[in-house]
């Protein structure tokens, strides 16, 4: 519909009053209940005077345990759109079948499965998993802070950028009408010449500044901030996992900035590294894409391994199972995931020997994977397994994730990918690994460590709720599609002629349902536990009598994470500091070195955000204008050595007493 | 997840029952590979379940040993397991990847029968359109669109290319996908062993049309199938470079239509971007890249070679005067040093 608009002035460049879509009456309503809710929000902060709290105690904050908290809050966020986004794909499908059209026209239904993809894998998954890491790791290593406080506060705020980014496609202009990868000539300005690839490339290059830098940063606390005594062979498995998946990121995420730059240029300048014109070669995206691509899986699959290593080995009351085989297993899924990307595209012409090559060493990974498995069984195993909420979610996924698993290795091969490729089987099993692995570890973890963020526990009974109805939600999604890709259906088609298709679809449609109830049990259980906190107050700091150290200190954690640094003797350290009967140091305090909150993240990503935004639609003197102001305020924020405080001695000797005191009344 | 397999083939699942001897050896392998693999799923899903089970918290009677973490036995075996499996499904990718590698023409019609020495192989030529099919039979001289017939047990040659943007070209019961894309060629060879009406698709999106890129391949007996020919020679028109330039333009729901004469150089002129006459082909630019192109120390020699006129005021062993738009410069400030380059390039 925008094709036609190829008027640009200087002020507003190619922005006009077409691109706000009043004549969609689905955005239009969905804009106004936006809106509401949005100025509804707004009025209750002001309302509520929080603005100020607001401000000094989370947006400037670089308290890791609060960036974290933030992560999760703009993940859960961006899981209600991406899964409207799901549930509106799964309604035409229902319904669209012969002379009925359903609801959605192409130019709408197309936006919508790419929005889907890239929301769910970008902002909700992505700020999930990495604030998981940014509230455990610094706790599991017993660190004060991560490594460079500030860059972690700032690539939060890229990340939300970029999320604003995509959520203002939806009513400013349109969203990228390609599929979640973008292939070219598809997604080229020849023939895809409106703002929706545009909208896609800058906020996946904004957002991914920010995951980088946090790549970095992670890396760099891990390696360099364990506490004494913790060395690699001690660092508990979560841990393990985060530094994998974050040299995964600072590998991989290059590669992605550099292939949308690329396709930037040839949007932009006219460059032709992937057109037709010229002798352009779009196969060269297609490998580039997904050298990111594959790493990426992993990016998000590694640490949720690590959440359920910890969750096992908690609730079955024992150590884990062959540690030193399960950091072996990650180590070589990390180093083999640079070696499978191809098998993404065995169906482009690649000679059988090439083919076999990626399809083989796909296969292998399968191997460390099913190490993993195995040791978690054997975890279980002559343990004492008490089934609190992440344990339902570490169970529910073995039993889901391994038939993924089996249908991921049976895409492996080259042959049956040829017949499975870009169908609904295809669908089914990433949905498989990423909703039965990634997805339920993430649940997993949130109940896991929701009481050492918040300092209580979340609501058990809504939380199994939610578990059973995001489990069976699952497989009624999910198992008809399967079914669908084995007759020949494949992926990403807005009609179908063939009645006998329907009832798959239908069956579909009601499994989505039930993961709509999950997600909102999951709400309930959010609003239930911040309900009843005081019933569900975790006093004690370790109310899963864990074995890491982020179960010795208090929750929430104080600001300071730990009075003294400590001692790690062995794995497990808190669980052998227990068994050696500990005991928590209560006099002898000292000052202890922080870093200041700082407004230069929120400064700096708003700043990208315009810049990203004023690129998208050709203003060039606001691009320009931002992208100074923006190298300006980053040289200005080095200038800044008003960075560092002390907590004072008396200070922490009141919050320790403080504690001392909870920890009298428990006994 | 097996008996769903099985009851599926009873029914409409067409992966699962096939009327084409490549997709038949595909279907076979995904269920080997399946059941293969089920070896040490099934055990892992009952373990789960059963530990889940047996080692609960309020079950006292269980032994629990928290300290028990390892045990060099069981790693052995939890790491060998999956390896040796893995070393099984290994071996059969490598022989099956090779045996049904797309570009490999048909050795057997089934498993049954052998090709038979004099077996003629019938040729297409595929162009994805949006969002359309074209089919080119070069053997007939004739083409069609969003239909496609062939004769039945016998080897089919594919050789695809898309228009604009990529797509990919399915027919769940012949054989297995293969992309088509634009300024690229690529190639399937299957063959049909059953009479009837099959779908077909794109199974790559490739824009607001790809819902309906749909066509119908017609496996027809071979008398059948001489008559379909005699019938698209008979109703059909020409399609000549003009007509493709036409066809070409986006379009959805597009009926079947019939070409009775097909210009014989058009799908080289599809693949290599030059049906329009105006335009350089693919192959001809590759040529001048494939020399050095015309940018940098190569393009000097390149560039001079482009050169054919020689005006005739100048006399004979005079160096000629040009302007080279595309060159670092003009060919006559070509410094001596590669006077003996531009030779020897001149000789060949």
């Amino acid at each position: 519909m925008h094709e036609t608009a190829n008027t640009t002035s200087f002020l507003f460049g190619r922005l006009s009053w077409d691109a706000i879509p009043f004549h969609e009456p689905i955005l239009l309503w969905t804009f106004i209940a936006v809106a509401i809710g949005g100025v509804a929000l707004l009025a209750l902060i002001t309302r509520l005077g929080a603005w100020g709290m607001l401000w000094r105690d989370w947006f400037t904050s670089v308290d890791h345990k609060k960036i974290g908290i933030m992560y999760i809050v703009l993940g859960v966020v961006m899981l209600l759109r991406g899964f409207s986004d799901a549930i509106m794909m799964r309604i035409q499908q229902a319904w669209a079948f012969g002379d009925s059209m359903g609801y959605l026209p192409p130019h709408h239904y197309d936006q919508i499965f790419t929005a889907h993809g890239v929301i769910m894998i970008f902002f909700v998954a992505m700020p999930l998993v990495v604030g998981l890491m940014n509230i455990v790791v610094p706790l599991q290593i017993g660190a004060r802070d991560v490594a460079f406080p500030f860059l972690n506060n700032f690539s939060f705020w890229m990340t939300v950028a970029g999320a604003v980014l995509v959520m203002l496609s939806l009513f400013v202009g349109e969203f990228a009408k390609t599929g979640w990868l973008a292939y070219p000539p598809l997604s080229g300005i020849a023939y895809s010449p409106d703002v929706g690839v545009d909208y896609y490339a800058w906020s996946l290059q904004i957002a991914g500044v920010g995951t980088l830098l946090s790549g970095v940063n992670f890396i760099v606390t891990i390696v360099k901030m364990r506490a004494p005594g913790m060395t690699l062979m001690k660092m508990p498995i979560f841990t393990w996992t985060a530094l994998c998946t974050n040299v995964l990121i600072v590998a991989a995420f290059p590669v992605l900035t550099a292939v949308l730059a690329l396709l930037s240029l040839d949007r932009y300048v006219g460059t032709n590294f992937f057109t037709n014109d010229f002798g352009g070669n779009a196969m060269m995206y297609v490998n580039l894409i997904w050298i990111w691509g594959h790493p990426e899986v992993y990016i998000l699959i590694l640490p949720v391994f690590g959440v359920f290593s910890e969750v096992v080995s908690t609730f079955s009351g024992k150590k884990l199972f062959g540690y030193a085989s399960m950091v072996y297993a990650t180590v070589v899924i990390t180093i083999l995931s640079y070696l499978v990307w191809l098998h993404h595209f065995f169906t482009m012409g690649s000679g059988a020997s090439v083919n076999s090559f990626f399809g083989i060493t796909t296969m292998i990974i399968s191997i460390p994977t099913g190490a993993k498995m195995f040791n978690w069984l054997f975890t279980m195993y002559r343990g004492r397994i008490r089934f609190e909420v992440p344990m339902l979610w570490a169970v529910g996924f073995m039993v889901t994730f391994v038939v993924g698993g089996m249908t991921g290795v049976l895409l492996a091969v080259p042959p049956a990918d040829f017949v499975l490729h870009n169908s609904l089987f295809l669908i089914a099993h990433f949905h498989n690994v990423i909703i039965g692995g990634v997805v339920f570890g993430l649940f997993a973890g949130i109940n896991y460590w929701f009481p050492k963020a918040m300092g209580f526990r979340l609501d058990p009974f809504w939380g199994k709720v939610s578990f059973w109805f995001w489990l069976s939600g699952y497989w009624i999604a999910f198992t008809p599609l399967y079914v669908l890709g084995l007759m020949g259906v494949t992926r990403r088609l807005s009609h179908f002629d063939d009645p006998s298709l329907q009832i798959w679809f239908q069956i579909a449609l009601v499994g989505a349902v039930l993961i709509l109830f999950g997600i909102m049990a999951f709400l309930v259980q959010l609003y239930v536990s911040i309900r009843d906190r005081a019933r569900l107050r975790d006093s004690s700091g370790d109310p899963w009598n864990g074995r890491t150290l982020e179960w010795s200190t208090s929750s929430p954690a104080p600001a300071y994470n730990f009075a003294f640094t400590p001692r790690v003797h062995e794995q497990d350290a808190w669980a052998d500091m227990k068994q050696r009967g500990h005991r928590r140091p209560t006099s002898g305090f000292l000052p202890i070195h922080m870093p200041k909150n700082t407004a230069a993240g929120i400064v700096l990503a708003g700043l990208a955000m315009a810049c990203g935004f004023a690129l998208i639609w050709h203003i060039w003197w606001m691009a320009g204008a931002a992208f100074v102001a923006l190298v300006a305020s980053a040289i200005a924020h080095t200038f800044n050595s008003d960075r560092d405080f002390h907590i004072p001695a008396e200070e922490v000797a009141r919050v320790e007493g403080e504690r001392t005191r909870l920890l009298a009344q428990q006994v | 997840m097996l008996a769903l397999l099985i009851l599926l083939s009873g029914c409409s699942a067409v992966v699962l029952k096939p009327a084409g001897d490549i997709a038949v050896q595909q279907r076979d392998l995904i269920i080997i590979s399946t059941v293969l693999m089920l070896l040490i799923i099934v055990p892992v899903i009952f373990l789960s379940l059963f530990f889940a089970w047996r080692y609960r918290a309020s079950n006292r009677d269980a032994r629990y040993e928290p300290d028990w973490h390892h045990s060099t036995q069981l790693e052995l075996i939890i790491w060998s397991a999956p390896l040796l499996i893995i070393i099984a499904l290994g071996a059969l990718t490598w022989i099956t990847t090779h045996t049904l590698d797309p570009y490999r023409p048909v050795e057997r019609l089934d498993a049954a029968r052998r090709l038979p020495a004099d077996a003629k192989t019938l040729d297409v030529q595929v162009v994805a359109l949006d969002w359309k099919w074209l089919f080119i039979y070069p053997g007939y001289g004739i083409a069609t669109v969003n239909e496609l017939a062939a004769p039945v047990d016998t080897p089919i040659h594919f050789t695809l290319t898309a228009s604009s943007v990529m797509n990919s070209f399915f027919i769940p019961a012949l054989a297995g996908q293969v992309y088509a894309m634009p300024a690229m060629q690529t190639q399937l060879h299957a063959v049909i062993n059953a009479p009837g009406e099959f779908e077909g698709f794109s199974a790559n999106y490739s824009g607001a049309g790809f819902s309906d890129m749909k066509f119908k391949f017609h496996g027809l007996a071979q008398a059948d199938f001489a008559r379909w020919v005699e019938r698209v020679k008979r109703d059909g028109t020409a399609l000549r470079r003009e007509d493709y330039q036409q066809l070409e333009k986006p379009s959805v729901r597009e009926p079947v239509r019939h070409y009775a004469t097909v210009d014989a150089s058009l799908f080289d002129a599809i693949v290599n971007l030059c049906v329009d006459r105006t335009k350089m082909c693919m192959s001809q630019m590759m040529a001048i890249d494939a020399q050095g192109g015309i940018g940098g120390l190569a393009g000097i020699a390149n560039v001079a070679n482009l050169a054919y006129d020689r005006p005739r005021a100048i006399a004979a062993g005079e160096r000629p005067r040009g302007n080279y738009v595309l060159s670092m410069c003009s060919a006559d400030l070509v410094p001596a040093a590669f006077s003996s380059r531009l030779a020897a390039s001149a000789a060949r």
